[in-house]
């Protein structure tokens, strides 16, 4: 028993040991740790074979090794280098030691000269080309240090003659990455290997081996990213490379004469068998144009692509690309393209229906015919013509960008890019589309290129039509039968996909008020008005009526001669559009009506707004309450955030604005009421009840704060500030609460210490807005904070709540643009009663199609909500790649989503939303403030109080109806 | 000088029976076996008695190529091999031997059982033939002997159609038979890496023709279609049951998918349906855009193209329907067209030529009152369209193969020798390479300069690139070594090697000389002056006086002796070696 006491006693004796050790235990830890280096040595002294001591290495490689270590590390693996005979091991411990000076923080100066020393007895050509690559790592991370570059590059060119083409390709590509690139520096060195970087390179223009040709053409191209001007010499050398066998070298090349394109556009060189000359930038264009017949679609695309950033070429050369010569039997044909102009400029409408109308006319000259077109000629032809889309999709963009760098191109180049809105493939349809709005500002259509841009307005494709729509938006058209031709066909696509809606009526908003002139004739027959008798009063809830209204509207507001068209319930109809529709249709100068903006004084300036104004005067009123009672201050908030609510309704450009204010104000409401309770003056356990309302007041603030903070783009850090404040006397409110309605003061404790670290962080990551929050809660804080820091809980409870009532209403300054993230489903829509039936345990796929607006980064945020009945959430994230862009500051997401259940007795609703992913870590703040302050709130903040995160719903939910079925036995 | 012989027994200067006899490097091919439509004598099978009188073709051919499936490529392949007999390898790709026989029973019954010819090959010739058949994939290398190899490239035109290259040895020959170089809505384009061949042979039907873009005419097509349809007419479009067909059938299939259309399109069954099987199975030998969409949906199962039933004519409403023959001269098409000619809302689209005679011929000229048979008279009133979508390469597409194979020499077959001309002059003048255009029965001789490869051990050709500058292999670079030629193969060697392997003795050449000088001194004196003097002047050569009274200079030796009959007069040798 005694024995056994001791034993007891010794055990706590020795506790109590360990626990003063603990102290120190961080730091012993880290000094006890074997070191890496020293266990590698172990691994490879007791590897027996080559095998074993690779299986070593791979092993180590996993493991990533500290700073301190890697030199040491190195010296081992050196020192296994040169006993090692294995070539394999040679090779592996080659690539550890690229591997390790790629350590960040650690400098490969000091293993350089060992590492150039294993170069020399190395027989093997691949270790040697390992030990060239380790060299490169070595030498691109000191940057800052020419002499060791050129040391570099000079046992790169000893190695050049090697018979291996991996180890000439591992130099040629270490030349061009280190390469001297002053020409001073070269000089002054002195050395074989500056000679010339370029010539070196060039010379192996010719190498046997297609690889190190390609590694040849690719240095050059790194000399040149890297700063180097190239010289204009290399230009016939890269020319020849361009019938080369191999289709990389072509493809390099193809590169490296775009790139001496853009370097001396303006020099001169011979055409070759004659004694003409040309520009240079000409020559390489024609060139280039040249590769794009070339056998390798790889070449191709690459020649298409470049194709469209040569913009000095000259306008002759450009318009040749697009040339084409028809023969049928030696006798020249005229194109389809030249066939509809002609039909155009006679007036007469596509006829077409005869055998022969594209018969041969006149006899050519057998002399006269080039069949290989020399240079440019054809060259888009062909590329649209491709078979690989990728290429065709290349064509395309290279035709927009130089269209866009030249109208009489863009006018050319109209015809192909009509054409190519029939392709096969949907991308290249898009494409094309998007590139003729892109370039719309330079063109007209004719009225027979509109019929068939219009044709693709019945695709099945709603990226299509959608796109189409955008480009009908900015296009000119030069006749009233065009415009009517745009309606009906877009009214017929409404009637065809009545979920277009939307979309067709932007579309007629915007080409009604870029042609009001050609809108005008078409009034009468458009609104089917008769000189003599009245017409039936058509549907006010026809779309397809209130398309047409859209379009004359828009017409009717730079066109004042068109109200006298109107009759009578169309001015009706336009006062309910007006405010149903106001973003659709504008303001109108109408005769006899007062007009919103006649009301305005003459005095105030154009560019201001007046509901901009309302929007300040309203705030302004708001800031300066101190005055009044409590109950007044209520009900002025109250008044306005339904002020701003309503503009915000009326007016979409000021909507994220007025939505932002009246959330602020809502939060001071709600923070003004929550003090104003009676409670606080009780003594607190009795009122539980009461509470309820402030903590759900606190909890709301909380919330609203986060979605003012990101559901807003445009945001400032002025806003930020503001935010972050209200979030913090929301937090304080809730301490407060949490005070009263707790007994015993254990809880409080770390609920204090907490709210105190968060006022610390706040100070330190806006201190320099801090010089603005004069009065404010903060600022009184941090007045209070030496005393605060050492009262007791329940003492910083009653300063915080005296605090709270004494701190003044921060102005919230608006910043210039603020828009408010919104979503919109627009399928499913919700209104189906036909159950989605799938069998319970498998899963159905629900498509779901969104808009989002300003929303940023939405691959990111943007998160798929499901809701079951049974109050069963599913997160789901989409893809990146459901989402598209078809405008700035416009997403659409368009994904599947997965459902699964078991089974149910009868079919019932989920819920489909989608919610918008915060987290405090990412805020937008932190991101805002430099980057010192911010590296260091972030060591010195706990990690749990930054990764606050959480989601807003920021779409209307929409039902949709299930039934999973249970499965058949 | 090795040389290479061409002779077109069809298809030389005609369109037609292609089916040409090509001798390379003592090896004999027979590429394509056509007939011919325009006769339905003796004339319509190529002279097979030119290959040989009366031994067996299996001794003089070596192997026979199809290129594609079109009977006036393989047309005669039955008789040939059967009737006339040959027994050797024929060789085609995976499609052409899938669909080759469906044609070739069909053609057997047109001939048999309507016209009634007898003595015509049988439906169990045409399957013992194809037993001979051998099938290859695209880029596989075959060999056909141990020196004969051919290898099949993609070339469009129709599934599963092929350009050939043989090759004996360094020479080769690419054959390419009907090729298309633009892409269409079921095949992709003709394609052929740069191989260099000593003699393209190459079709040339548009050889005087560039057409316009592929896009503009499927435009006007499908709105043509499109607007009648909508005004609720009916469709026509007589068709071949084959290639065309499909490719019309997948251009409807994806506008009307893609226009949300709800109009029925019909294909009057029969041929298509078997052929749809293969063309199903045949994806790899599609375009880009059904072998990349097949995975969710096969283009060839159409999804809104249903079988015609002879009832639907007269349905009301708008359709559109598929039916065959092409050229309207007889069968359903015809029956089709005599119910809807008298409606102008109605509409027939003429895809293709049409023979002078028959009817689409005369209502594409413009005739609008036909006379039928029975004295009947035919108003028509439907529009009549006429749409080409030929498949072969226009002159550019020609050029453009030419450039990418890269031909020492190019002969134009299948097509008219006017045209013909014409291009073999744009060939010559841009190319610079000789161009040949032999008619039927005319030989083309033409002469190549092979390389001959030889073996070279590794450690030689190392040693000899170590030697002088980089290596630079686009320049020749001289080398020193021995040529063997032993057993029917060629090897270099180095020459130790070369002695050891013959087993002789190593010679050395020393050349010497002798030169007579009046020095009345003795002999070790005179050999001391000369060595003091060349001394004096090769200082940077080692100059050696050797103990035995000689000179070295390097490896050259010279001795003095004094003259036998006059002292006074040194004979001074020189020797040298051969270097």
């Amino acid at each position: 028993m005694a024995a056994h006491l001791k034993k007891r006693v010794y055990e706590e004796f020795t506790k109590v040991v360990q626990q003063q050790h603990e102290d120190l235990s961080t730091k012993k830890l880290r000094l006890t740790k074997p070191s890496k280096s020293a266990a590698l040595h172990v691994d490879l002294c007791k590897a027996t074979s080559p095998a074993d001591a690779l299986q070593y290495l791979l092993q180590f490689a996993r493991k990533p090794v500290e700073v301190e270590s890697v030199e040491g590390v190195v010296r081992i693996l050196l020192e296994h280098y040169y006993k090692e005979n294995d070539a394999s091991v040679r090779l592996k411990i080659a690539s550890l030691l690229g591997l390790l000076s790629k350590t960040a923080g650690f400098s490969p100066d000091c293993i350089m000269d060992d590492a150039i020393n294993t170069l020399q007895n190395e027989k093997s050509h691949q270790v040697l080309a390992q030990l060239l690559d380790t060299l490169l790592v070595i030498g691109t991370k000191l940057p800052e240090n020419p002499s060791v570059r050129m040391r570099l590059v000079e046992v790169a060119c000893k190695h050049l003659t090697d018979s291996s083409h991996g180890v000439r390709n591992k130099c040629l590509q270490l030349i061009g990455c280190l390469g001297p690139v002053e020409k001073g520096v070269a000089k002054e060195a002195e050395s074989q290997a500056a000679k010339d970087v370029q010539k070196i390179i060039g010379d192996h223009f010719n190498d046997q081996d297609p690889r190190v040709r390609t590694a040849a053409i690719k240095a050059m191209l790194q000399l040149h990213e890297r700063g180097l001007k190239l010289q204009q010499a290399i230009y016939s050398q890269a020319c020849k490379l361009l019938a080369d066998d191999y289709e990389q070298v072509r493809s390099a090349a193809v590169q490296l004469i775009w790139v001496l394109s853009q370097l001396y556009p303006e020099s001169i060189v011979p055409i070759p068998s004659s004694n003409e000359e040309i520009r240079l930038v000409d020559d390489a264009f024609g060139k280039i144009c040249h590769m794009v017949s070339d056998g390798s679609w790889v070449v191709r695309v690459q020649a298409a692509k470049l194709l469209g950033s040569m913009q000095q070429v000259s306008s002759h050369f450009l318009e040749q690309t697009l040339d084409k010569k028809l023969m049928s039997d030696l006798r020249r044909k005229r194109t389809a393209h030249e066939r509809a102009k002609e039909l155009y400029s006679s007036g007469e409408f596509s006829s077409g229906r005869k055998w022969g109308d594209d018969a041969p006319k006149e006899e050519i000259d057998t002399g006269a015919v080039n069949l290989i077109e020399s240079g440019a000629c054809g060259a888009f032809v062909h590329g649209l013509e491709d078979e690989m889309y990728e290429v065709r999709i290349a064509a395309v963009e290279a035709l927009c960008m130089l269209a866009q760098s030249s109208p009489s191109f863009a006018e050319k180049c109209l015809d192909f890019l009509v054409d190519m809105f029939n392709d096969e493939i949907e991308e290249v349809r898009l494409q094309s589309i998007h590139t003729m709005r892109k370039i719309s500002n330079n063109i007209t259509l004719r009225e027979d290129q509109l019929d068939t841009v219009l044709a693709v307005l019945e695709d099945s494709s709603r990226d299509i039509r959608e796109a189409l729509h955008e480009l009908l938006c900015c296009t000119n058209v030069s006749t009233k039968e065009g415009i009517h031709l745009a309606l009906v066909e877009l009214l017929k696509n409404l009637t065809k996909y009545p979920t277009d809606r939307e979309s067709i009526w932007k579309c007629l908003k915007f080409l009604g008020s870029r042609h009001p002139t050609l809108v005008l004739p078409l009034v009468p027959e458009l609104l089917s008005t008769h000189p003599f008798f009245d017409t039936p009063e058509p549907d006010m809830d026809d779309p397809a009526y209130i398309a047409v209204l859209v379009l004359i509207f828009n017409a009717a507001k730079s066109c004042p001669t068109m109200p006298a068209l109107f009759s009578d319930h169309t001015f009706r109809h336009y006062a309910y559009l007006r405010d149903s529709l106001s973003h659709l249709v504008p303001a109108l100068r109408l005769p006899g009506r007062k007009l919103v903006s006649s009301a305005v004084s003459p005095s105030i300036t154009p560019h201001e707004d007046p509901s901009q104004q309302f929007l300040h005067q309203s705030l302004e009123r708001v800031y300066n309450f101190q005055h009044l009672d409590p109950r007044g201050i209520q009900e002025l908030l109250e008044f306005t955030i339904r002020d701003l609510q309503r503009l915000g309704e009326l007016q979409s450009e000021l909507a994220g604005m007025a939505d932002f204010t009246a959330t602020y104000l809502q939060c001071q409401l709600l923070l003004i009421k929550a003090l104003q309770e009676k409670l606080w003056n009780v003594a607190a356990p009795l009122y539980l009840k009461q509470n309820a309302l402030a903590s759900a007041a606190a909890k709301q603030i909380l919330e609203e704060t986060y979605k003012m903070e990101f559901m807003y783009s445009g945001v400032e850090s002025r806003q930020v500030v503001i935010i972050h404040h209200m979030r913090l006397q929301a937090k304080a409110l809730q301490l407060i609460v949490t005070a009263r309605t707790t007994r015993g003061v254990e809880p409080l404790f770390g609920m204090c210490e907490k709210f105190l670290q968060e006022v610390d962080s706040f100070q330190r990551c806006f201190i320099s807005e801090l010089p603005h929050m004069q009065g404010s809660f903060v600022d009184k804080l941090l007045d209070l904070m030496p005393r605060l820091v050492t009262s007791k809980p329940s003492e910083v409870v009653k300063i915080l709540q005296t605090t709270l009532r004494q701190s003044t209403f921060l102005h919230l300054p608006l910043p210039e643009q603020l828009h408010r993230a919104t979503a919109n489903i627009i399928e499913p829509t919700g209104e189906s009663d036909n159950p989605l039936r799938f069998t319970s345990g498998l899963v159905v796929a629900l498509d779901v199609d969104a808009t989002l607006e300003h929303v940023q980064d939405p691959q990111g945020t943007v998160k798929v909500q499901v809701l079951y009945p049974d109050g069963q959430a599913q997160l789901i994230h989409p893809k990146p790649a459901d989402f598209r862009n078809p405008g700035p500051g416009r997403h659409r997401l368009i994904t599947q989503v997965y459902l699964s259940h078991t089974a149910w007795t009868e079919p019932c609703q989920i819920e489909v939303r989608l919610l918008l992913a915060y987290n405090s870590n990412r805020s937008k703040a932190s991101t805002r403030i430099p980057k010192s302050t911010w590296s260091e709130s972030l060591e010195a903040l706990p990690p749990s109080e930054n990764g606050i995160e959480g989601t807003i719903p920021f779409s209307k939910p929409v039902k949709v109806y299930i039934m999973p079925k249970p499965a058949r036995r | 000088m090795p040389e290479i012989k061409v002779t077109p027994l069809g298809a030389g200067q005609d369109v037609g029976r292609s089916c040409i006899l090509v001798s390379i490097a003592g090896k004999n091919v027979m590429l394509d076996c056509g007939m011919h439509m325009g006769y339905n004598d003796d004339r319509r099978f190529p002279d097979f008695s030119y290959i040989t009188q009366n031994g067996r073709l299996t001794d003089f051919l070596d192997c026979v190529i199809i290129s594609h499936f079109h009977l006036d490529h393989c047309g005669a392949l039955p008789y040939f091999s059967e009737m006339v007999g040959y027994d050797g390898p024929i060789y085609m790709t995976h499609p052409t031997k899938a669909i080759c026989p469906i044609l070739l029973e069909d053609y057997r019954k047109i001939t048999v059982d309507k016209k009634g010819e007898t003595n015509f090959f049988t439906s169990q010739m045409i399957k013992d033939c194809m037993k001979k058949v051998v099938a290859v994939h695209l880029h596989q290398t075959v060999q056909v002997d141990e020196e004969l190899e051919i290898k099949a490239y993609y070339a469009g035109h129709v599934l599963g159609a092929a350009m050939f290259q043989i090759k004996v040895g360094c020479e080769s020959v690419v054959y390419t038979g009907d090729y298309n170089m633009t892409p269409d809505r079921h095949l992709g384009a003709a394609w052929i890496d740069k191989c260099r061949p000593d003699l393209l042979i190459s079709e040339s039907t548009y050889a005087t023709t560039i057409r316009d873009s592929k896009r503009c005419r499927e435009r006007d097509f499908l709105k043509k279609v499109h607007e009648t349809v909508e005004r609720g007419g009916k469709v026509l479009i007589p068709v071949f049951a084959l290639g065309r067909a499909q490719e019309l059938c997948i251009l409807f299939g994806t506008f009307w998918e893609r226009m949300n259309l709800k109009a029925p399109i019909y294909f009057s069954t029969g041929l298509t349906e078997k052929a749809n099987h293969y063309y199903k199975l045949f994806i790899t030998w599609t375009n880009q855009k059904i072998r990349k969409t097949f995975v969710q949906r096969n283009m060839f199962e159409f999804k809104h193209i249903k079988a015609f039933d002879r009832a639907f004519a007269d349905n009301p409403g708008p359709m559109v329907v598929f039916a065959t023959p092409g050229m309207l001269h007889a069968g359903q098409s015809l029956q089709i067209f005599r119910k809807w000619a008298g409606n102008e809302k109605n509409m027939v689209i003429m895809p293709g030529y049409c023979v002078q005679g028959t009817v689409g011929h005369k209502i594409l000229s413009g005739q609008r009152k036909l006379e039928m048979e029975g004295r009947q008279i035919l108003e028509v009133k439907m529009q009549v369209e006429y749409m080409s979508f030929s498949a072969h390469a226009d002159a550019k597409g020609i050029m453009q193969l030419i450039r990418q194979a890269e031909p020492r020499n190019v002969l134009l077959v299948h097509g008219e020798a006017k045209k013909m001309e014409f291009l073999k002059q744009k060939i010559e003048q841009e190319f610079h390479v000789s161009c040949f255009m032999p008619a039927n029965g005319e030989t083309t001789t033409i002469l190549t300069n092979p390389c001959i490869p030889v073996d070279i051990s590794l450690g030689l050709l190392k040693r000899e690139t170590a030697i002088g500058p980089l290596p630079d292999a686009k320049k020749p670079k001289l080398m020193h070594g021995t040529l063997l030629m032993k057993d029917n193969s060629f090897r270099l060697v180095s020459p130790e090697q070369a002695l050891k392997e013959l087993g002789l003795a190593e010679h050395q050449l020393r050349f010497t000389c002798r030169v007579h000088i009046q020095d009345p001194r003795k002999e070790h004196e005179t050999v001391l002056r000369v060595y003091n003097h060349l001394k004096g002047i090769l200082k940077d050569y080692s100059v050696q006086h050797l103990p035995d009274g000689s000179i070295t200079v390097e490896s050259i030796l010279i001795q003095a002796t004094a003259h036998s009959e006059d002292q006074g007069t040194k004979v001074l040798l020189v020797s040298w070696t051969y270097q």
